[in-house]
């Protein structure tokens, strides 16, 4: 990866305080420090070696501290590490932890840092996100996964209680950006062994985060209050923070308007009416999430979709600045590359087909197809598998309405996530919606997708492309290898990308510190605080 | 009477297996598993997983000690998507509350529904007969699904007098949205129900004597007529209790109170077998025990029934 | 809404009974039925939404999944009802026209709500027949099964049969279907108790008649009226059950719609400004359900009438 990571920089980047919460200039803050924040759904675990996602995240993000977290632009700041070495082979991380406590005032140590991370990869655990460690190359951690190996082969020990080494298998550019995720978080040994399963709920939970968890009703609310404990308190501003469940956005958004909540998602198609009414409230940030439909190019696949010119003259059809301006209508950006356009470091390739215009697309989509051999005397159909939600459901029906013209007959497929993913997972579809959310800021956390040995449920297959993704892990440049493997991707459309997500919210302007350059959304309740109304 | 109460719940038996075995397989036929993710898991760490939570033993074998956990431990298995709790918790911290604003909604559209009924049909054809009889008409087939977010806008953002959402147990505010959505419908049955059985009774020649002896009409009612009026509605109320279960979803989910009935639901589309099991058995004993109380208030009130 | 059993008993035994020499007891009903005004208006409702089912899509301008690229993105200013564009009822969210969309959901609800209940009066009406005509031990053991199967919870049963085995129409009618056979096949029951034994009966046994064409040319015919009631008391039930279905987003999938779907659509974006997308479904679903209410009540009426 780039200069930025070299030793010194980090180093220096390392050795910067952290930012102190302070109330700007003429700004009041409000006697009760709250934070009241929307939830879809019940927060599933609170425990960061089972959480998968991103509300879980949120909360544990809260409660614990890693090695790194984020600020406001979603540059890497230091968390628990204080310091950070890297060997000259990229093998080796060493970091020096400052004095932090737990929220029962025990020391947080590097064995804590070891235990968890250990625990995360012991298959006993059974840990949803145990690839992430595998992800970050730690030594050892695909053998323990896969019940090879002891867990405590992990490639991570404690020098000493502040000294805490990482040994990889291969140099890892993003490797510091991991760090903030919320699997590798600590965990407090003591605690887990004595609750088993049920430390993580209210009263057991002991965590190392600017905030404890004070009560959890699951699918109600969830309450956290600052901890004294917390190495940088006295920075801290916020009071309470509550997370409350709200199953339908609609509500949600209704009961935002009526003051029970500071922020809210904004359901689709009502940003443009709420962001006249409510200028200072409603927000558009781009978010590191990439929507697709997936082509199955797999035996198992249909015979049409292994002609890439049909996989082209479908991408082409694809109205993509209806579905942004028309359908989502909240400053999303139509896709044309699988990494998202705000990915830190990303160049997107110049797309011929961003600059046609939509009936030129569809000239050229059907000289294709009519290439092809399908047409108005031999109609192509095909299905288009969504899992059950109201935006998937608007889109596939738009996508359905754009392809007609072109002969294409569409038989949409309603069906919930478990049986979409099962379908994805064993070929057993012609296209399906799928999207990707960067686990990091950086460029591979999408494209690792396409590999051959990636996610890649549609098992498309290049080679070049395999030996791009291979040469970036290592390279010292990697934009245009990047920029590279997104033209083969837009050659040979494996899938067809729809749009780049963005963060549409309502937010209390009352609530001040929340990020809104941070591609991954990572928010702190620390760096928030209330001004007086 | 009692050999009557005593063979039902001998019924009970069979129809929970039943409904175990019925939901059990049907769960297992169902495409995706409860590790079905996104990332597909390693072979060897599915194959830990299966072997951890009993999954790789025959279906059989699966339901025996399932039956036998829940008979002998009371032990209704762990949850695989709320990894940090069983469903013995699951149910501990959901079923309270549907059972709480299940009962009030139970209670309400009871007694609303009655003494409205009873009201409309003392005055048939006044304008109270035809206010309620309106206002029946309406609320017994607006959806509790249109009802739930109506309440919310005005309540909660135009009026401003109760929260949107959510659950205390110690605060009422809470329970009054939820208990109006969930029982408007069935008030209004009820309601329609009493009315023309009343009027029936009213109708009756026993009626006519006591009226004829002098009587007055308030003692006429309440001492006479509503007892056998209440007939009809009470073989209603089986059922009713039933789908205020089922339409518990609807409130879960557009009041956030965290009950069982959106538990249900996720628990399917999760695959989460133990907690589908877990509602399902619960829900299926209470269907049981209703419909016995239902028939046991039945011959209490109609001496001429016998078992 | 409901069914009152005990007015499907009181009129399942007036059926039962022998008839009264010399005079028709469905032309008498049919009287009855007639200068019911409530019922009259319940059957003009019907008729009227069964003619918006079939020939409504002549009258639509738009197809029932075609997008309107020019109301698209802006519904709350240009999505109303308006003649002009030939969106009558306005467009949903995506700019569908919600006449044709109302026409085709209407067609499915109604579908649903018939075939339904159907399926629940033919199952019932034939488990119920056998079971009392039957009798002895094949009766104690179908009776106790309905007993049995009375305790399930079948909302949850058919939630689990619609993620179980997708979401297809045939699911959904079985589904439906099934739940409500019960109460028909309890009361069919006990009226071919009371019929078995008459005289007519006894001679078409006497001469070797088999007991299936007992049942289905001399037991089910007495029923008719029972039967009818029922039946269409019911369909309003499923329908509503078919809207809760919906709502769950398991019930007939896009781009086909029904009653519950637009609705639950509708409700959803209520505060919107695009009320239209609520009010024009809800008010089929409610007209209809009533309609089939005042026949229903009517009908029971008309065939079991109490001097008041």
């Amino acid at each position: 990866m780039s200069k930025l990571f070299t030793t010194t920089a980090l180093l220096a980047a390392l050795a910067l305080p952290a930012q102190a919460v302070q109330p700007a200039e003429g700004e009041t803050l409000a006697d009760s420090q709250t934070y009241t924040y929307w939830l879809l759904d019940a927060i599933k675990s609170l425990d960061p070696a089972k959480n998968t996602d991103v509300e879980g995240s949120d909360v544990l993000r809260q409660l614990f501290e890693g090695l790194m977290n984020e600020d406001a632009a979603g540059a890497m700041i230091p968390g628990v590490a204080e310091s950070h070495q890297e060997s000259e082979d990229g093998l080796t991380h060493t970091f020096t932890l400052r004095d932090a406590k737990w929220s029962n005032g025990d020391p947080v140590t590097a064995q804590d840092f070891v235990f968890a991370w250990q625990r995360v990869v012991n298959p006993e655990t059974a840990s949803e996100y145990a690839w992430f460690l595998e992800l970050m190359n730690i030594q050892n951690a695909t053998q323990i996964i896969a019940g090879e190996m002891a867990p405590d082969q992990l490639g991570v020990r404690a020098v000493d209680d502040k000294t805490l080494e990482v040994k990889l298998t291969t140099r890892t550019p993003y490797f510091l950006k991991t760090l903030s995720h919320a699997t590798t978080f600590p965990v407090p040994q003591k605690v887990v062994e004595q609750h088993g399963d049920a430390w993580t709920q209210p009263g057991n939970l002991v965590g190392n985060g600017a905030f404890m968890l004070e009560s959890h009703n699951l699918g109600v609310d969830i309450t956290m209050v600052k901890n004294p404990n917390y190495w940088d308190a006295e920075n801290v501003v916020m009071e309470t923070v509550r997370g409350v469940t709200v199953n339908d956005n609609n509500i949600g958004l209704t009961r935002y308007l009526a003051g029970e909540l500071d922020r809210v998602q904004i359901p689709a198609g009502q940003y443009p009416r709420l962001s006249q009414e409510y200028p200072d409230q409603a927000i558009s940030i781009p978010y590191s999430c990439s929507y697709a439909y997936v082509f199955n190019v797999s035996d198992k696949g249909p015979e049409a979709l292994k002609d890439v010119r049909v996989r082209q003259a479908l991408s082409l059809g694809l109205n993509r600045d209806i579905i942004v301006n028309q359908v989502l209508q909240g400053g999303q950006k139509p896709a044309y590359s699988w990494t998202h356009w705000a990915i830190e470091g990303f160049q997107a390739p110049d797309a011929e087909i961003a600059t046609m215009t939509q009936e030129e697309r569809n000239e050229k989509a059907r000289a294709l197809l009519t290439e092809a051999g399908y047409g108005p005397d031999n109609p192509l159909s095909l299905s288009l598998q969504y899992n059950t939600d109201e935006n998937h459901k608007k889109l596939a029906i738009a996508a359905q309405q754009f392809w007609k013209p072109l002969g294409v007959n569409i038989t949409l497929n309603n069906v919930e996530w478990k049986v979409h993913t099962d379908r994805m997972q064993n070929q057993d579809f012609d296209m399906a919606r799928y999207a990707w959310c960067a686990d990091y800021n950086e460029a591979t956390t999408f494209l690792d997708w396409f590999r051959t040995d990636g996610y890649n449920s549609g098992k498309w297959s290049n080679a070049e492309y395999d030996k791009l993704m291979a040469e970036s892990k290592t390279a010292e440049d990697t934009a245009p290898l990047y920029k590279r493997a997104e033209e083969i991707l837009a050659e040979e459309v494996p899938a067809a990308f729809v749009y780049h997500y963005s963060k549409v919210d309502m937010i209390n302007p009352a609530i001040k510190g929340l990020p809104t350059q941070n591609v991954t959304n990572a928010w702190y309740a620390k760096d928030l605080y209330r001004v007086a109304e | 009477m009692f050999a009557f109460i005593l063979r039902r719940l001998a019924i009970a038996v069979p129809t929970l297996l039943l409904l175990i075995v019925l939901s059990f397989v049907l769960m297992h036929l169902a495409p995706g598993g409860p590790f079905t993710q996104e990332r597909a898991l390693p072979p060897q760490v599915l194959a830990n997983l299966n072997a951890k939570y009993g999954l790789d033993d025959p279906l059989w074998r699966q339901i025996w000690n399932y039956v036998y956990g829940i008979l002998v431990h009371f032990d209704f298995g762990p949850s695989f998507v709320y990894p940090d709790r069983t469903v013995n918790q699951l149910i501990a911290d959901g079923f309270p509350v549907t059972l709480t604003y299940g009962t009030l909604s139970f209670l309400a559209a009871v007694l609303v529904g009655v003494t409205l009924g009873t009201l409309a049909a003392i005055r048939q054809n006044g304008w109270l007969d035809y206010l309620a009889v309106g206002i029946s008409i309406g609320a017994q087939v607006l959806p509790n699904f249109v009802m739930a977010p109506l309440l919310v806008l005005a309540l909660t953002l135009w009026l401003g007098w109760l929260p949107g959402g959510g659950w205390s147990f110690s605060d009422p505010s809470f329970w009054i949205m939820p208990v109006i959505a969930l029982s408007t419908s069935y008030m209004a049955s009820i309601a329609r129900i009493t009315r023309s059985s009343m009027l029936e009774v009213l109708g009756s020649n026993h009626i006519r004597t006591a009226r004829a002896k002098g009587m007055p009409e308030r003692r006429v009612i309440l001492r006479h007529a509503l007892r056998p009026a209440m007939l009809p509605v009470v073989s209603y109320l089986g059922p009713v209790f039933v789908s205020m279960i089922t339409g518990s979803v609807v409130i879960d989910i557009y009041f956030s109170t965290g009950g069982i009935g959106k538990a249900f639901v996720d628990s399917a589309l999760n695959r989460d077998y133990a907690v589908m099991m877990g509602v399902t058995i619960l829900v299926g004993a209470l269907t049981i025990l209703f419909n016995l109380v239902v028939d046991i208030l039945y011959a209490w009130i109609d001496p001429k029934i016998r078992y | 809404m409901v069914i009152e059993h005990d007015k499907m008993r009181s009129l399942a035994a007036r059926m039962a009974q022998p008839e009264v020499r010399g005079r028709s007891p469905w032309a008498d009903a049919r009287r009855r039925f007639l200068r019911n005004k409530a019922a009259m208006a319940g059957l003009v409702i019907l008729l009227l939404v069964a003619l918006f089912a079939i020939f409504g899509g002549q009258i639509a301008i738009w197809s029932n999944e075609e997008l309107d690229f020019s109301v698209m993105g802006q519904v709350a200013t240009m999505g109303h009802p308006s003649l002009e564009n030939g969106h009558y009822f306005g467009t949903d969210d995506l700019g569908r026209d919600l006449f044709a969309r109302t026409v085709q959901g209407t067609q499915i609800s109604l579908l649903v709500g018939i075939v339904g209940a159907g399926i629940a009066v033919i199952v019932g009406t034939l488990y119920g027949a056998v079971a009392g005509y039957v009798g002895g031990r094949t009766d104690q053991v179908m009776m106790r099964t309905v007993d049995i199967l009375m305790s399930i919870p079948y909302m949850f049963v058919l939630i689990l049969l619609l993620v179980m085995f997708g979401r297809s129409m045939t699911m959904l009618f079985l589904g439906i279907g099934l739940i409500s056979w019960l109460d028909m096949a309890r009361i069919v029951r006990g009226q071919t108790l009371s019929l078995k034994n008459r005289e007519f009966i006894e001679a078409a046994r006497a001469t070797g008649v088999s007991t299936w064409r007992i049942i289905i040319r001399h037991i089910v015919p007495n029923l008719l009226g029972v039967v009818a009631v029922y039946a269409t008391l019911l369909v309003p039930l499923m329908i509503l059950t078919e809207s809760f279905i919906s709502f769950l987003g398991l019930g007939v999938q896009e781009p086909l719609t029904s009653w519950g779907a637009l609705i639950s659509e509708g409700a959803g974006t209520m505060s919107y400004g695009t009320l239209w997308q609520l009010a024009f479904p809800l008010f089929f679903f409610v007209i209809t359900l009533f309609g089939f209410f005042f026949v229903g009540d009517g009908l029971r009426d008309a065939l079991d009438p109490k001097e008041r």
